[in-house]
């Protein structure tokens, strides 16, 4: 059944009958056959990638003692996560005056961890994460996909707010946002 | 005499069948896509590098809308739910009936108050959907997920041991699925919830996103394919 034949060309003719140009009905189908592959590439390609993936997180437990974690202060590495994704990060302890903690964006802190991880042991190296409150869940799964991309094994994320350091983070969400800075 | 003439037979090839076939096969393929479970609550989450695919069996599903409203979903492997609400039941006197808990069970998903689950389990399951206010995780003290994870607990410690071929030992796997927007005390709520009770390993549900290429997880993910390939 492939299509109509009507290319009466080479017939007799009829009896007075003056034929004009007779044209071709015949259809080429390949293009409908590329079309037809291609549509099912896509289809065999997307039923597989629909999946959503797991991303794995251990917390410590909190009944144990925690102190017998000690964390070298050369090798840690504090990442506060504010609003309007914005980050802000300190190595080692926290000056009283917030002067060592530097404003960054999610796109910079690949290179800022890539930096740590290249100037201290991997035996010390430690990278604390503080969620504030403006956080978004967004901002903490990127931050912990960052590690995972930059191969950091070890970190925390600390989840009990503690008002100290969220008094920190707003200060420091007021100082970008008259800065008329926003990271993307 | 004569060249010898080869006759000469057409060339085009008719491409009919081919299309046949392509078709018959786009329409296979069309039918065997397994669309998403329909989501009464839209939650879009958040892409990682994470290359393990979410469980479906055995799971108890946390998720977190946009609004910071915390549901649960549990697939009721080994009766788990059912301990689960029962457990409820009994500790804080719903004063449910077996053919509720039954319904509760065949609930699309769990979003109401402990007090509110009598109520609920009435509701046709069209109706569930529609009156989902979520279940509070205010603060430490308004904390009903904690709860809800403790008889998750006491029901999978009653039923650990039934199934030997599960490497969790038959109990089951925590999810949590979180919208992009969802801000952090919430989430520290929920987290908080499950670290209370003893629950120190959970998945996160992600969307799937291509390790950057240049990388270190990308350049460790190399030397393994070397390594697999030689």
């Amino acid at each position: 059944m492939a299509d109509i034949d009507t290319s009466g060309g080479g017939h007799k003719k009829g009896p007075g009958v003056k034929k004009g140009k007779k044209l071709s009905t015949r259809v080429d189908l390949t293009p409908m056959v590329d079309l037809g592959f291609l549509l099912i590439t896509f289809f065999m390609f997307t039923t597989t990638m629909s999946q959503p993936t797991a991303m794995h997180l251990n917390m410590p437990d909190d009944n144990k003692n925690t102190n017998d974690q000690k964390v070298k202060e050369s090798g840690s590495l504090t990442i506060w996560l504010g609003k309007n994704n914005n980050i802000y990060y300190y190595d080692g302890i926290l000056k009283p005056d917030l002067s060592n903690v530097v404003t960054t964006n999610f796109k910079d802190i690949r290179q800022v961890v890539l930096n740590k991880k290249a100037t201290t042991d991997t035996a010390d190296l430690f990278m604390i994460v503080m969620p504030g409150n403006q956080s978004t869940y967004k901002n903490i799964i990127d931050i912990l996909d960052e590690f995972s991309i930059d191969a950091v094994d070890r970190y925390a994320l600390v989840n009990k707010v503690d008002p100290g350091y969220e008094a920190n983070i707003e200060k420091m969400d007021a100082a970008a946002e008259s800065a008329g800075q926003t990271g993307k | 005499m004569g060249r010898a003439k080869l006759p000469r037979k057409s060339t085009a090839i008719d491409m009919t069948p081919f299309c046949d076939v392509a078709f018959l096969l786009l329409t296979f393929f069309i039918l065997t896509t397994k669309f998403k479970p329909d989501q009464k609550i839209p939650i879009n989450t958040p892409t990682s590098v994470a290359n393990k695919v979410v469980p479906e069996k055995n799971i108890i599903m946390i998720s977190l809308d946009k609004n910071g409203k915390a549901f649960l979903n549990c697939d009721n492997q080994n009766g788990v739910l059912q301990s689960a609400i029962e457990n409820l039941n009994s500790t804080y006197n719903l004063g449910l009936q077996p053919g509720e808990i039954a319904r509760l069970v065949k609930a699309p998903i769990i979003g109401t108050s402990i007090q509110g689950l009598k109520q609920y389990s009435q509701l046709p399951v069209q109706a569930m959907n529609d009156s989902l206010s979520g279940i509070p995780i205010k603060d430490s003290t308004g904390n009903e997920l904690t709860a809800w994870m403790k008889a998750f607990v006491a029901a999978a410690g009653d039923v650990a041991g039934d199934v030997t071929d599960d490497p969790n030992g038959g109990a089951p796997v925590v999810i949590l699925k979180g919208d992009n927007l969802a801000k952090f005390p919430q989430f520290k709520n929920v987290i908080a919830a499950l670290t209370e009770n003893g629950i120190l390993k959970f998945q996160m549900v992600t969307n799937p996103e291509a390790v950057p290429v240049g990388s270190e997880l990308w350049k460790k993910a190399q030397i393994v394919k070397q390594t697999a390939a030689n």
